[in-house]
This record gives C-alpha cells, structure tokens and sequence, in this order.
C-alpha cells in the first residue's frame, strides 16, 4: 500500500460551478495535475457519479465522496474541495433525488480492501456535524489539514491498518 | 440454521462496501451469526443470483431479486443505522 498522499496541494477553497459535473472536473484536473491520477480518472470519475451517484444527506453540511476504479489511481489521496455556493448532487442509493452538496471528498483509491481504517474515519467525520460545518468555514487550507490529519490521517501514517 | 450469504455491494466496490462489509462482520460476530459475507460492485451482483440470502448496497437496485434488498446509506451518514442493523440482523437470524 502506498502512503497517503495529503497536503495543501489537494485542499481546494471556493470552487465553483454551476453542475456536479464541473465541479468533479476542476477537483480532478488538479489530482492530475500533481500527479496522483492518471488522466483518465476525470472522465471515469465523471461516468461513474453518473452511474453510482455519492451525494450523502449528511447532518448539517452534505456532502460527496466521489470515487472510481483503482486503475486510475497513481498515488493514494483524499481531496477535500469546499464549494463557493451549494451545487445539488444525486443521492448515493436514489439518483431520484438531489441534495445540495457543500464540501466534497474526492478519494483516489489505490487498492480495494486496504483502506478500511481510512474510511471508516472518513464516515465518522460524515456524523460530526461541527466538524464539516467547520471545514466550510476556514479560509485557510492549513486548518483543514491540520484537522483532517488529525482525525483522519495519523493512523495512515503511523501505517496502523495493514 | 444454514450459514447465510450476505452480498455488500457499492458501485465500484471498493470504498463504501468497504465500510459496510466490516460493519456487518463486526455485527454478525457480535451477535454469535456465522455469515458468508462477499464484497462486490453492484453490476456483479446477478452472477450471485442463485446463492445469496441478502444484498446490502450503498447503491441503487433498480432489478428485483430473489433475495431481500438493504440500503446501507445509513452506515456512511450515521443517520438512522441503528434501524439499519436491525434490519440486517432479522434478515441474518430468519
């Protein structure tokens, strides 16, 4: 398993756009941009929130976790993108509805299975509502990161999980 | 009681039914329920048609199956779960 990739250079502030679709686009460009996906991860990153919709009606702040197929992926990261203005996305489990969504966590998985202790974090901050409303407030990339390492990362680093 | 086959399914079967997979053993475990628990993308899910007892999923199912379906949002938001793991239970102790 590779090392978790996490820094300001996958935190981004104000992103705009009008659709989902925009949105996963300009967070993605940046993963290829550093380096860490392969450029083909944009349009399966795309297709596949088209198919398998990750907008999540969490309390306070929704959010999305879009996320696609190991083979995209060159460097495992986690990137948090808080939105300028609410941008609705489907609902992971029923594309009938659309919640709009402030903060999204675009994960770039290197391999199934190896990252359980990551996402089970990742889902306990989903239930910590001052801790997303939080994450929209800062306008400093520092202090999500240092939070987010915090909760999320250390254990990674400390290579607890496998 | 035969040991039941509980499929976890999300769309591409690495991140949310990750999640879910270990909640579920953790429960089954906790509850004395030896379970045959498979990790799988949604889209594989009809090649499982004939053995499985259960399909949880973060995932929409827009086929009906033989087997009972569960939505397991709730493990990723925290919202409602405990209902959620009832639900799941029941199906594991039938």
């Amino acid at each position: 398993m590779s090392d978790l990739v996490f820094d300001e250079s996958v935190i981004l502030l104000d992103v705009e756009g009008e659709t989902d679709t925009q949105v996963l686009e300009i967070i993605a460009k940046n993963l290829v941009n550093h380096g860490l996906v392969k450029e083909s991860f944009i349009s399966a990153i795309m297709t596949r929130e088209e198919e398998y919709a990750t907008g999540l009606p969490t309390a306070g702040v929704s959010v999305a976790i879009p996320h696609t197929d190991v083979e995209h992926v060159i460097k495992k990261t986690i990137s948090v993108a808080v939105l300028k203005q609410p941008v609705d996305f489907k609902i992971m489990g029923d594309d009938s509805e659309t919640i709009p969504v402030q903060l999204v966590f675009m994960l770039a998985m290197d391999e199934a299975d190896s990252q359980l202790v990551l996402l089970q974090r990742l889902m306990q901050i989903f239930q910590e509502e001052d801790t997303l409303k939080y994450i929209i407030r800062q306008t400093n990339k520092i202090n999500i990161k240092n939070l987010l390492e915090k909760k999320l990362v250390s254990i990674a680093f400390e290579g607890g999980e496998k | 009681m035969a040991k039941k086959q509980v499929l976890v399914a999300c769309g591409a079967g690495i991140a949310t039914s990750t999640v879910v997979n270990s909640a579920i053993e953790e429960m089954a475990k906790n509850n004395n329920i030896d379970v045959d628990l498979v990790q799988i993308k949604i889209a594989e899910v009809p090649s499982y048609e004939e053995t499985a007892d259960l399909l949880v999923t973060t995932a929409m199912t827009k086929k009906e199956y033989r087997f009972p379906v569960i939505n397991a949002q709730s493990f990723l938001t925290g919202v409602g779960i405990e209902d959620t793991k009832k639900r799941i239970l029941k199906e594991l102790k039938k």
